[in-house]
């Protein structure tokens, strides 16, 4: 009964949308502002990329509010996670992997990092920009924690490069609103577009957009990683009766 | 099967995907399939969000490698889904680290199992009868013993 009421949900669910979308007529965008966009950001802005002159320059703060909703999140999952850190530390197996994965991730992490700082850099110019660069480096640094469990990372070095991260971000955009009146309006002129310094300050919030997701990225999988797995640790409760612990797989 | 175009087949995809989530969330009893089944149809959204930007025949948003003038599709879906895919990943690790925990104190990640924890956790924290469980039925029955650790917690907390 109740997976016939689940199926009738989700197909009377898939058919509203496909209803909704059939109305809106593929390919014609029933939005205005983005051919507005599309004409005035060359002049306006000065990026190649208009992703990122949009991301950036237009949506400015918010992209400090998806930042902050991101560093909540890494900020609670720390939260969440924190105290069982000294504990976990003689849990885990200190041993480095195996000779490949080891050399696969000297190999990898300079390739990886300059990729990263690649994409961050040129987000104005190609596809590309601060998320999907903090992302790679974020991956780069998982990769030696891969390898080297032992080693780890420092919790805070990936704090101070976060908060250097996040104020340099609000600084630049307090610095647009002293000097011309408007939050995060890029500035520093136009620039020659497709140049890698050109758009103004719009590569400096990239940079610190980078390494802010980056760091906080780095950061969750780190801890994620530190935990003790949960085999080791994980206690039934007392007086739990072994029928309880039946799988998931069980349904009516 | 006239309907059986290009677009439609882009947009059931992505609506299928949505719909494909949303029955996981509906359906499953356990916990890690939540997360999973949540991260698909976030996928599905995303992915009609940028379906809503496109343009017959146009480009990406990028200038100085076309000729002036060519379409270009509407970039500010492609904005919004760009930093909704990074969030999602903050999420869903929020989201796996809580599930962490709870497996670490219950032992176990499946919804109803869980339940039953919790109600008679609540019970014993507020010193009264765990409501409806089987070694406490409600009603006129005769009552078997009481659960010792329910017992002391309600003479602990009745003085």
């Amino acid at each position: 009964m109740r997976n016939i009421a689940s199926l009738l949900f989700a197909a009377g669910l898939g058919f509203l949308l496909l209803v909704i979308a059939g109305q809106l007529g593929f390919g014609e965008p029933s939005m205005l502002i983005g051919g507005d966009i599309l004409s005035a950001a060359p002049d306006e802005v000065g990026a190649a990329n208009i992703v990122t002159a949009v991301l950036l320059g237009y949506r400015g703060i918010d992209t400090l509010g998806e930042l902050s909703i991101l560093f909540a999140a890494a900020t609670a999952a720390g939260l969440v996670l924190a105290g069982g850190r000294g504990a976990a530390a003689s849990h885990l197996s200190d041993a480095p992997a195996g000779f490949i994965l080891r050399t696969g991730a000297d190999l990898l992490f300079p390739l990886l990092l300059g990729v990263g700082f690649y994409i961050i850099l040129h987000g104005h110019l190609t596809p590309g920009g601060g998320f999907q660069g903090g992302v790679i480096l974020a991956a780069a640094f998982f990769v030696l924690v891969l390898a080297r469990p032992a080693g780890g990372m420092s919790h805070t070095a990936i704090a101070v490069i976060e908060g250097l991260a996040g104020a340099g971000f609000i600084a630049l955009g307090l610095w647009s609103l002293l000097a011309d009146g408007d939050f995060l309006k890029p500035m520093l002129g136009k620039g020659v577009l497709g140049e890698l310094l050109s758009a103004g300050t719009l590569p400096l919030l990239s940079l610190a957009v980078g390494l802010k997701v980056g760091a906080e990225l780095a950061g969750l999988m780190t801890q994620l990683s530190e935990q003790p797995p949960p085999e080791l640790t994980g206690q039934p409760l007392a007086g739990q009766s072994p029928e309880h612990t039946a799988g998931p797989e069980t349904q009516d | 099967m006239a309907y059986l175009t290009f677009e439609t087949i882009l947009y059931a995809g992505a609506i299928g995907l949505i719909a494909l989530g949303s029955l996981g969330l509906v359906l499953s009893r356990h916990l890690f399939r939540l997360v999973l089944a949540l991260a698909i149809a976030e996928a599905g959204a995303n992915l009609l969000l940028v379906l809503t930007g496109y343009r017959g025949g146009a480009v990406a948003p990028i200038l100085g490698v076309h000729q002036p003038g060519t379409t270009m599709v509407d970039p500010i879906p492609q904005v919004l889904v760009l930093t909704a895919i990074v969030i999602g990943v903050g999420v869903q690790a929020l989201a796996v680290s809580v599930l962490l925990k709870i497996y670490r104190a219950y032992g176990t990640l499946d919804l109803r199992v869980l339940r039953e924890h919790l109600e008679l956790d609540l019970a014993k924290a507020a010193g009264i009868r765990a409501p409806g469980s089987q070694e406490a039925p409600a009603g006129e029955r005769p009552l078997p013993p009481p659960i010792p650790a329910v017992a002391k917690a309600a003479k602990e907390s009745a003085p």
